[in-house]
């Protein structure tokens, strides 16, 4: 069976100058949550707008393939484009304040999605959306139809987006930092909300984050991302338990983990930042900042099995194995 | 121990225009806050935002002025004292350093301000000073004579730690300084908080709404909620065992990287605090999984509980 969404070597380019993707390669399954983490640069939100074609101007991308059930997403044009986005694919940003238009109600944002999609009358979409404002957890949905976005928490605002995402029963939805911006309380709130609704639509979840506590909680498998790069791929269960890329466990042990928190030791760290990669930047892009690197590491570098479904980018065997970080 | 720095009774009343013809509101961010921490401690202070944690650090600077209350560091009334005076005691840091550090000054100039300020040092005292304190926090000479644009968020947040310092402080205030950062970044700047302030023998008030980090920095923590603190205690004692409902759901909402967890259902309801009503009785009442009629009438006053600590609930 093909995936949902079947990305392979991706590359997105600025300009000419900087490559912000650099092959990556991404499959998303009918019905799973698949998390694409790494730090802020990374390219992590840049593989997002490029799946959306909502890249900023400028930017180009380029893929061996890019489908989407099924459907070429690089041969789609403009037009084509949108219908799709919005409808069969949905995307949710950081900050709902910014993607919200402050000028619209609620109820008229949430409307213009269906009947731009699907046509129909307004109160069939908006007899929809308090649908789906309910089912997302707002309270006394009717009266948010007339609300503006400023009138709303941040918490009710990313339950609006959400329910906004929903309105035309896409098939995946691809959530850009959903919670940054929220309380930790919230964040929970919401987080239940996606796995809620993932079980009980069958949607797949491209979930993009920089925090290691939501992919462990949420994801079905984990995509990790450094320099424009997949690093690690693999189920989550496996990746915690044994991550094989350098850079994957250098993450894994800056986590302060509460309840194993020792004071008087410091915090695992990852020494240096990340290289600036120009054109014809060769071998791995971890190599400065890793502590097995060696003259090899400036060759290809190959992709390693570690398992069935467990694959990373480095040069080292697999199960080369250190002390679990505490 | 010596006491660093007390707050007895702090108040802080806002009035905000609630609109062109209505009445004025009065919001409370900051009500009857009393605590104090020893020489060499880091406090931790957290809750959601809104709750009135950064208005505190506000206040502890002397960059506000509160409604009622003192704050006394090193014996000394905080708010007789003039800037320069203050500025010498207690220095902040803050969370974003992209927006505290002038983007048109070098790296250096910004770091040297404070003892420009005070007009006291010379020329050559401020440049060994800045030189000193600039390798203390791991930035080599070369970066300081960068502009903030040209350094990454870490390097910008090792300039914000050495400007305060540069004065040599008793006090700092970090308000969130790790929030904006990677967590590859906040793990070097932790470790380097927590080396510099065993080194230079510096008291922190930690602002965070990050549970996990505050328990790795602080030796005591308190809970704010809604411009109170609801709940205070050593570290370890607090996150072992939480008195307050409300602890208890935001150490449970912390989401720890062990999979196969799920997401907790951590029962706090959809109704968000609003320092502009608080409700009557205890302020956290209607998100309350366990409040009983008491609850809504009579506010809670602070308990005394072991082995350090105090808790503002009729229940705990």
């Amino acid at each position: 069976m093909s995936a949902l969404l079947d990305i392979e070597d991706l590359e997105v380019m600025f300009g000419g100058r900087s490559a912000a993707v650099r092959g990556a390669s991404l499959q998303v399954e009918k019905g799973e949550t698949h998390c694409l983490v790494g730090e802020s640069g990374c390219g992590k939100s840049v593989t997002a707008l490029s799946i959306m074609n909502l890249l900023a101007r400028g930017g180009r991308r380029a893929a061996k393939r890019m489908s989407f059930a099924g459907t070429d997403l690089l041969s789609l044009s403009d037009r084509e484009m949108a219908r799709l986005r919005g409808n069969r694919i949905s995307m949710i940003f950081q900050e709902p304040m910014t993607s919200l238009n402050p000028a619209f109600t609620i109820g008229s944002q949430m409307a213009e999605v269906l009947t731009r999609h699907k046509g129909g009358s307004r109160t069939a979409a908006l007899e929809r959306a308090v649908e789906l404002m309910g089912r997302v957890g707002i309270t006394a949905p009717e009266m948010r139809l007339g609300q503006f976005p400023h009138q709303l928490s941040g918490g009710l605002r990313q339950r609006v987006m959400i329910a906004m995402a929903l309105m035309c029963d896409p098939e995946l939805l691809v959530a850009d930092e959903p919670t940054t911006a929220l309380d930790v309380t919230v964040q929970a709130q919401i987080l239940r909300l996606l796995a809620t609704l993932k079980r009980e639509l069958g949607l797949a979840i491209l979930l993009i984050t920089h925090d290691l506590g939501i992919v462990a909680r949420v994801a079905d498998r984990v995509s990790v991302m450094y320099a424009g790069e997949v690093v690690e791929r693999a189920p989550t269960a496996e990746l915690f338990r044994s991550p094989q890329h350098p850079y994957t466990r250098g993450l894994l042990s800056c986590v302060p983990v509460p309840g194993r928190v020792q004071r008087d030791r410091p915090l695992g760290s990852i020494p240096g930042v990340v290289p600036a990669i120009g054109p014809g930047f060769a071998g791995c892009a971890f190599r400065s900042r890793c502590s097995h690197a060696d003259a090899s590491c400036e060759r290809e570098i190959p992709r390693r099995q570690a398992g069935s479904a467990h694959d990373y980018l480095c040069r080292l065997a697999p199960e080369f194995s250190e002390p679990q970080p505490a | 121990m010596s006491v660093a720095i007390e707050v007895q009774n702090l108040r802080c009343e806002f009035r905000v225009n609630a609109g062109w013809f209505a009445a004025e509101k009065r919001v409370i961010a900051v009500d009857d806050v009393t605590f104090s921490v020893p020489a060499g401690s880091v406090l931790g202070i957290v809750g959601e935002s809104g709750c009135g944690k950064s208005t505190l650090a506000r206040l502890i600077l002397g960059l506000l002025k509160p409604t009622a209350g003192t704050v006394l560091v090193d014996g000394k009334r905080l708010f007789d004292l003039d800037r320069k005076a203050r500025a010498r005691l207690i220095q902040p840091v803050f969370q974003d350093p992209f927006a505290s550090l002038n983007p048109r000054h070098r790296i250096k100039d910004i770091v040297a301000l404070p003892l420009t300020a005070q007009g006291t040092f010379s020329r050559a005292e401020i440049e060994r000073r800045v030189a000193q304190i600039l390798e203390r926090v791991g930035l080599s000479a070369a970066m300081g004579e960068r502009m903030p644009s040209q350094l990454s968020g870490g390097q910008r947040q090792r300039a914000a730690i050495a400007r305060a310092l540069v004065l040599e402080p008793r006090i700092v205030i970090c308000d969130e300084p790790t929030s904006a950062l990677d967590v590859s970044v906040q793990a070097q700047i932790l470790n380097l908080l927590a080396d510099l302030r065993r080194d230079l023998g510096l008291t922190y008030l930690f602002i965070s709404h990050n549970l996990a980090v505050v328990e790795h920095v602080a030796s005591e923590v308190a809970v704010m909620y809604l411009g109170r603190f609801v709940e205070r205690n050593e570290t370890d004692a607090l996150f072992r065992a939480p008195g307050h409902p409300y602890t208890q759901a935001l150490l449970q909402s912390v989401l720890t990287p062990e999979p196969g967890r799920g997401v907790p259902d951590i029962g706090l309801g959809d109704a968000m605090p609003d320092p502009a009503n608080i409700p009557p009785g205890c302020r956290f009442n209607p998100r309350c999984g366990i409040a009983v009629e008491r609850c809504r009438r009579v506010a809670p006053t602070p308990m005394v509980r072991a082995p350090q600590g105090m808790v503002e609930c009729h229940l705990a």
